[in-house]
């Protein structure tokens, strides 16, 4: 076993390759091939990615290493493919690293991709042009593998562009309709502000650290003689790549793409605007969280970020209509609960939501592609109604994620959520400790806890506390809105009286086998995907095996974010604060039931109140409905002033330096041509003459060259 | 004291070509560089030969000499040996050097040579050549002898002058490139052809006669000092010459070469030439002829005159960022694809200068890049846009849409080509553009000194070695020159930029509903086109995935020249420093020797004859 675990592990490279050959193969021969084969093609590149996926995460548990004091350790795995840019200094090699982080990444990645893959070639199967669906969507999951795998940020890079690119492709694959090619436009100029700011960052950190490697990275800020030299540059940095990261994963203030993005098929929304794509800013903060949590005034930044991103959009996605929409604003106000999580250093809770987000959300959108598949692409829920009982392998597993969603106890939506409330209300960053400031050294942010931590007393964080208040109160109501509009959406698509036309009703079916598979797959996993994470108050009173299990994603995690989970952020309610954690989830279902009683009362028992709640709430409606108009601010803002300064350039082009300078130039030219016309009458005497001043004059001014200096 | 009078016996004794058998016999192997250059003569001199009437014999006599051209230039690149640059104190170590002398008695040689720098340039001329002549087949169909013989002209001049290392030879092949253009753009080109060709001839000219002008002056001069009187350049490298003297002569140099790129505001003729030219025209004209003033930059501007280079590099910097966000700006509102990318080069263009300007090895290394990387992208832009124009008759955004569904193969060469040029990474504009921005950012070279005006409040934080500092609790550490570290942030401003002008483009071209009957009547690629295309895309993104190929292989003449210019430059600023009539400038270049293992020790041909040995 041990040449396979030597320094180039092989198995990382074939990963990522397999997606790219299928859609090599799709994109230059697909339109050739049979639909069967296209579909075999492309399911199969992902397959055999997700097989190879698994190979290197046991070949990483494999690796495991237990030190004298009972630490698990799993190391890292990583594959060079090859130089890519060396310049000077700079050193960018095409490398992969798997270490549990990546491995988390990289198995939602192929696995969730896989399940939609399959889903696809159902949910696809009438385009002309799947072939090229096809090639996009393992394109896109080729450069969604090397952003998470890449092993410095340059490679990320390219994954981070790549996937904007796909995703720009996929969402304007219906490219016939300008409204569709619009919105895959929308998306890549929005996500190119946030890269704008990425690359500005990478460079304040390659300057300040000489290198991009994670591995380097990650070493030089959690050493105490180094760190000190990324301490300068944390905040700027951090803040540039935060705000990359909120183009890519759709925060205040670049999140206006996604919800237009909703144009490309329903399974692209699945897999790339749910599970993956998007959540690749709280993977890249995760991945970097040595360096993010080396200010705390960024890590506050962050959290509220999130939190206002996480209330906001849940607030519009009450009033949507579409159900991909409703969906859409879901998929935001769910990351901006990942960024929260990020933000209050709870990194785990926040992998954690990812990954559970990414099963019942890419099932709820899988489902709402059932629905639109069996409804003949009809989106808006007032049309729907009824579902239940002509779809009921959609319905059922419809509502088992948004049970999940809406976090109720033992679906694993109600696990990361109330690990990440638990974090939002717990954790305070060591700068914020009252009198930490003044005594702090740099061992205290890498090897040691602050004093006042050490004594598992309760830590006084002084006004910082009102960070940790403003972002749990929005998170607990964030978690009310959410469990009312999922079950507003799950009522009126499923509940009720079937308000579609006819013509629509008679033709109403269950979606085929090949779409139903991933949903019932899905629907296990938004079950089961919860028990790797059970809350600490119960698993605190488990025996060490059964705990190791319960608490499996943070055992499994801890290394990476070892440092600053051990000595950056640190709980502030002291060594045992099980009590207050019970009471935050208990608050929190409670939440949750209200939301769903207030959705099923509004929308099942009584079906006409909503419209007097509209009428009431007139203006807050039409604010809501109109997405509080920051679209409209954001074209006038941008769009239009970029367009107006071109147009006042284009003037000034024209009429100032082509017309007047070069213009005025060329007029005195043309004047002094007319003197000098009378010098070329074609007179052969005259040209002598010309020519004998001419050489003496050179001459002169050769020879006063030559001599006078 | 010179003869003057015998510049013309020698002249009329000597002509060019005899010369070359001579060459051969003297340096006893292959001569690389002359064949190259010349080659594109004999099909010239083939296609005299042929009558006017027999067009597809001319074409293709045409298009097999400028295979036959790349085919020898192939020849260059494999023998080419990257890692003889060693930090000698010349600028640049030239290789497979081949010297005569042409005219003695004013110290006028016939002297060619490669280094990592030309290399690649020469061979993004040869390689485009032949899919420009073969780009024309479909177009072109009045005159095409004519064409023909002036497209290979053009290629002689534009191959002579990048390999020229004698400033006079490399005059006469910069003035050989603006006749033939002269030419295409004037008999072959569209409705205003006549003002595009005269505002092309006199803008150009008008730099040469600068350059001219201020090349004979630094040769006077170096006679002067040394009583040798040449024109070969690493004499002239030698030249003594005073600030005051190098203030004028760069700005007569920098000049010439800032009409050619063309940097803002000297881009007027640009976007009409461009328009007006025929495809194949303004596919050499974009991809080829602008890096004429790039390269000059770097060959000749910079290292002669490095004493007024410092002064004036943060200024060159300046217009760079204005022109790249100028020329995305103005490309975003055109109403005509042949415009908008003509502007886009302006843009590119841009990248180009502030990486060179910048003085470190990423800025070089991605200045040069972007030069093939735009090539290689503007070039392919320009092919695509003439196959739209050729099935349209129409260069108007808004008379196509929804060509993607009437053309699905173009489509997809179209959106290759176009996110390259976009600056998509993994494809070829990612790397120069990036690595511009990237050696623009760490610059020190970038800074005003006592010239700073629009930052004077603060001129004590951007001076150089007081980086900027960022105050934190647990104290300060310094970050890059804030002064570059801005202009590269507004220069990035031109990625947003430059993907909204394409993607929009794009959009209302070839996405949408098909609108038009002429748009749905449009035939699809045909096998000619799509050999015309596949090159570049498949250049696009070999360039993108490997470009340790180029790059690694200009590492090494990159890192000399920067050692070169270190020392001069140091030299520069303390004499400033003494000189109390100057003001201060600052400026400090960045040296920093390539890895080892990344550049290939030996030649093509000599590391496969290793690697055959071993096994």
């Amino acid at each position: 076993m041990e040449a396979l675990y030597a320094e180039q592990f092989y198995f990382l490279g074939l990963i990522v390759l397999a997606p790219l050959l299928g859609a090599i193969i799709n994109g230059l021969f697909g339109s050739k091939l049979p639909k069967r084969v296209v579909d075999w093609v492309a399911c199969g590149a992902m397959a055999m990615s997700f097989a190879f996926a698994l190979i290197s995460v046991q070949a990483l548990i494999n690796n495991m290493t237990v030190s004298p004091d009972g630490e698990r350790s799993w190391g890292m795995l990583t594959y060079t493919a090859y130089q890519w840019i060396f310049s000077g200094s700079l050193e960018a090699e095409i490398a992969f690293l798997l270490d549990p982080l990546s491995a988390v990444m990289v198995l939602v990645v192929t696995g969730v991709g896989l399940l939609i893959h399959i889903y696809s070639a159902g949910y696809m199967a009438e385009d002309e042009s799947k072939w090229r669906y096809f090639a996009y969507l393992n394109l896109f999951a080729f450069a969604m593998l090397m952003l998470v795998l890449g092993k410095n940020m340059l490679v990320t890079f390219i994954g981070w562009e790549g996937v904007g690119v796909c995703s720009y492709l996929l969402i304007g694959f219906w490219f016939g309709d300008d409204e569709k090619a619009a919105a895959g436009q929308k998306a890549f100029l929005v996500n190119r502000v946030g890269d704008f700011c990425f690359i500005l960052g990478m460079f304040l950190v390659f300057y300040t650290a000489g290198t991009w490697d994670y591995v380097a990275l990650a070493e030089m800020s959690t050493t105490a003689a180094t760190a000190a030299t990324l301490l300068p540059i944390a905040l700027p940095a951090g803040l540039l790549i935060f705000l990359g990261c909120t183009g890519k994963s759709a925060q205040i203030p670049l999140y206006v793409w996604l919800p237009d993005a909703m144009a490309g098929p329903t399974p692209v929304s699945a897999l790339i605007h749910a599970a993956t794509m998007v959540t690749a800013g709280v993977f890249l903060i995760c991945r970097m969280n040595w360096l993010f949590t080396l200010d705390h005034r960024l890590m506050a930044t962050i959290a509220i970020v999130g939190a206002l991103t996480a209330f906001f959009a849940a607030t519009i996605a009450l009033v949507q209509t579409d159900i991909k929409r409703v969906l859409a604003y879901s998929t935001v106000s769910q990351l901006g609960f990942m960024f929260m999580a990020v933000g209050m250093g709870a990194f785990v809770a926040a992998i954690f939501h990812l990954m559970t987000h990414a099963f019942f959300k890419a099932l709820l959108f899988l489902g709402a592609g059932s629905v639109i598949h069996g409804m003949h692409h009809e989106q808006d829920m007032r049309k729907m109604g009824g579902l239940r009982k002509l779809m009921p392998y959609t319905w059922a597993t419809f509502l088992v994620a948004t049970i999940a969603i809406a976090g109720v106890p033992f679906f694993s939506g109600f696990f990361s959520k109330d690990l990440i409330l638990w974090g939002a209300i717990s954790n305070a960053h060591v700068l914020t400790v009252d009198g930490a400031m003044g005594m702090i050294t740099m061992e205290h942010f890498t090897s040691a806890l602050v004093p006042a931590a050490a004594g598992g007393e309760a830590l006084d964080i002084g006004r910082w506390a009102i960070v940790n208040w403003v972002v749990f109160l929005l998170g607990i109501m964030t978690a009310f809105l959410t469990a009312f509009y999922m079950f507003r959406c799950y009522f009126m698509t499923f509940h009720g009286e079937c308000r579609a036309d006819e013509e629509t009703k008679a033709h109403i079916h269950e979606s085929p086998p090949s779409m139903l598979v991933p949903l019932v797959v899905l629907a296990f996993l938004s079950f089961v995907g919860g028990y790797v994470g059970i809350p600490h108050f119960i698993t605190t009173h488990m025996p060490e095996g059964p705990q190791f299990w319960s608490l499996l994603l943070e055992n499994w995690l801890a290394e990476v974010f070892l440092v600053s989970d051990a000595y950056r952020v640190v709980g502030r309610f002291g060594a045992s604060p099980y009590g207050l954690e019970t009471l935050v989830a208990v608050v929190s279902i409670a939440i949750a039931g209200a939301g769903i009683g207030l959705a099923y009362l509004m929308y099942v028992k009584s079906p006409e109140l909503p419209a007097r709640v509209k009428e009431r709430a007139g203006k807050l409606y039409d604010l809501l409905w109109n997405k509080y108009f920051v679209d409209e601010g954001y074209d006038t803002a941008f769009v239009r002033s970029t367009l107006k300064l071109g147009e006042v350039s284009y003037w000034f082009d024209r009429y100032i330096i082509a017309g007047l300078l070069v213009g005025g130039t060329a007029f005195m030219t043309k004047n002094f041509g007319q003197v000098l016309r009378h010098l070329q009458g074609g007179n052969v005497q005259r040209y002598a003459t010309y020519i004998l001043i001419g050489t003496v004059l050179i001459l002169f001014a050769i020879l006063g060259g030559a001599t006078g200096s | 004291m010179v003869e003057f009078s015998s510049i013309f016996s020698a002249l009329a004794a000597q002509p060019l070509l005899a010369q070359i058998g001579m060459v051969s016999e003297a340096e006893g192997s292959m001569p690389w560089l002359t064949l190259t250059t010349f080659a594109p003569l004999v099909g010239i001199l083939l296609l005299l030969f042929i009558p006017k009437e027999q067009i597809n014999v001319l074409r293709n006599v045409a298009l097999i000499a400028s295979l036959g051209t790349f085919a020898l230039s192939v020849g260059i690149m494999v023998n080419f040996n990257p890692a003889v640059a060693a930090a000698a104190g010349d600028a640049f170590t030239f290789q497979m050097v081949e010297h005569i002398d042409w005219i003695p008695e004013v110290g006028i040689s016939y002297a060619m040579g490669v280094d990592g720098i030309s290399l690649w340039l020469v061979m993004l001329t040869t390689f485009l050549m032949p899919i420009a002549i073969w780009s024309t087949y479909g177009a072109i169909k009045e005159n095409v002898k004519e064409y023909m013989v002036f497209l290979l002209l053009l290629e002689v001049g534009l191959v002579g002058a990048m390999l020229a290392i004698d400033l006079f030879l490399f005059f006469i092949f910069w003035e050989v490139v603006l006749v033939p253009m002269y030419f295409i753009i004037v008999i072959w080109g569209g409705a205003e052809r006549l003002k595009a060709g005269l505002t092309f001839f006199i803008y150009t000219m008008t730099g040469s006669l600068l350059m001219l002008t201020a090349m004979v002056y630094v040769y006077f001069q170096v006679g002067a000092d040394t009583g040798v009187y040449s024109f070969l350049y690493a004499d002239m490298l030698g030249a003594e010459l005073t600030y005051e003297q190098q203030f004028w002569l760069f700005a007569a140099f920098a000049l010439s070469f800032a009409i050619k790129v063309p940097l803002f505001p000297f881009h007027t003729w640009l976007p009409l030439a461009h328009v007006q030219a025929p495809t194949a025209g303004s596919v050499l004209l974009a991809a080829v002829m602008l890096k004429l003033g790039t390269y000059g930059m770097v060959r000749l501007a910079f290292p002669l005159f490095p004493d007024a280079f410092v002064v004036y590099a943060p200024f060159i910097a300046v217009l760079a960022v204005i022109g790249i966000v100028y020329g995305a700006v103005l490309a975003l509102i055109q109403t005509d694809v042949k415009k908008l990318v003509a502007y886009s080069s302006v843009s590119h263009l841009g990248f180009c200068v502030l990486g060179l300007v910048a003085m470190t090895p990423q800025g070089l290394a991605g200045g040069i890049y972007v030069m093939l990387a735009h090539g290689i992208a503007t070039g392919g832009l320009f092919l695509c846009v003439g196959m739209l124009y050729e099935r349209r008759h129409s260069k108007r955004i808004a008379d196509f849409g929804g060509v993607a569904k009437v053309m699905p193969v173009f489509a997809v060469m179209f959106a290759v080509i176009m996110l390259g040029s976009a600056g998509l990474p993994g494809l070829n504009g990612f790397v120069g553009e990036f690595l511009s921005l990237m050696g623009a950012a760490k610059s020190h070279f970038l800074s005003f000194g006592e010239y700073n005006f629009f930052l004077a409040d603060a001129e004590s934080a951007f001076a150089l070695g007081t980086t900027t500092t960022v105050p934190t609790e647990a104290g300060t550490s310094s970050g890059p020159e804030l002064t570059a570290f801005i202009m590269a942030a507004i220069g990035a401003l031109g990625v947003i930029l430059g993907a909204a002008y394409l993607i929009w483009m794009f959009r209302r071209v070839m996405f949408g509903e098909v609108r038009y009957e002429e748009v749905r009547m449009m035939p699809r690629l045909t096998a000619r086109e799509i050999g015309v295309l596949v090159p570049i895309v498949v250049m696009t993104i070999f360039m993108g995935v490997y470009p340790k190929f180029f790059m690694s292989r200009m590492d090494p003449s990159i890192h000399q020249f920067l050692s070169y210019m270190d020392v001069k430059v140091t030299e520069a600023v303390e004499a400033a420093a003494a000189d109390e009539d100057r003001r201060n400038v600052y400026g400090q270049v960045v040296v920093e020797p390539p890895n080892e293992e990344w550049v290939p020790q030996g030649s093509m041909v000599d590391l496969a004859r290793e690697r055959r040995q071993q096994r």
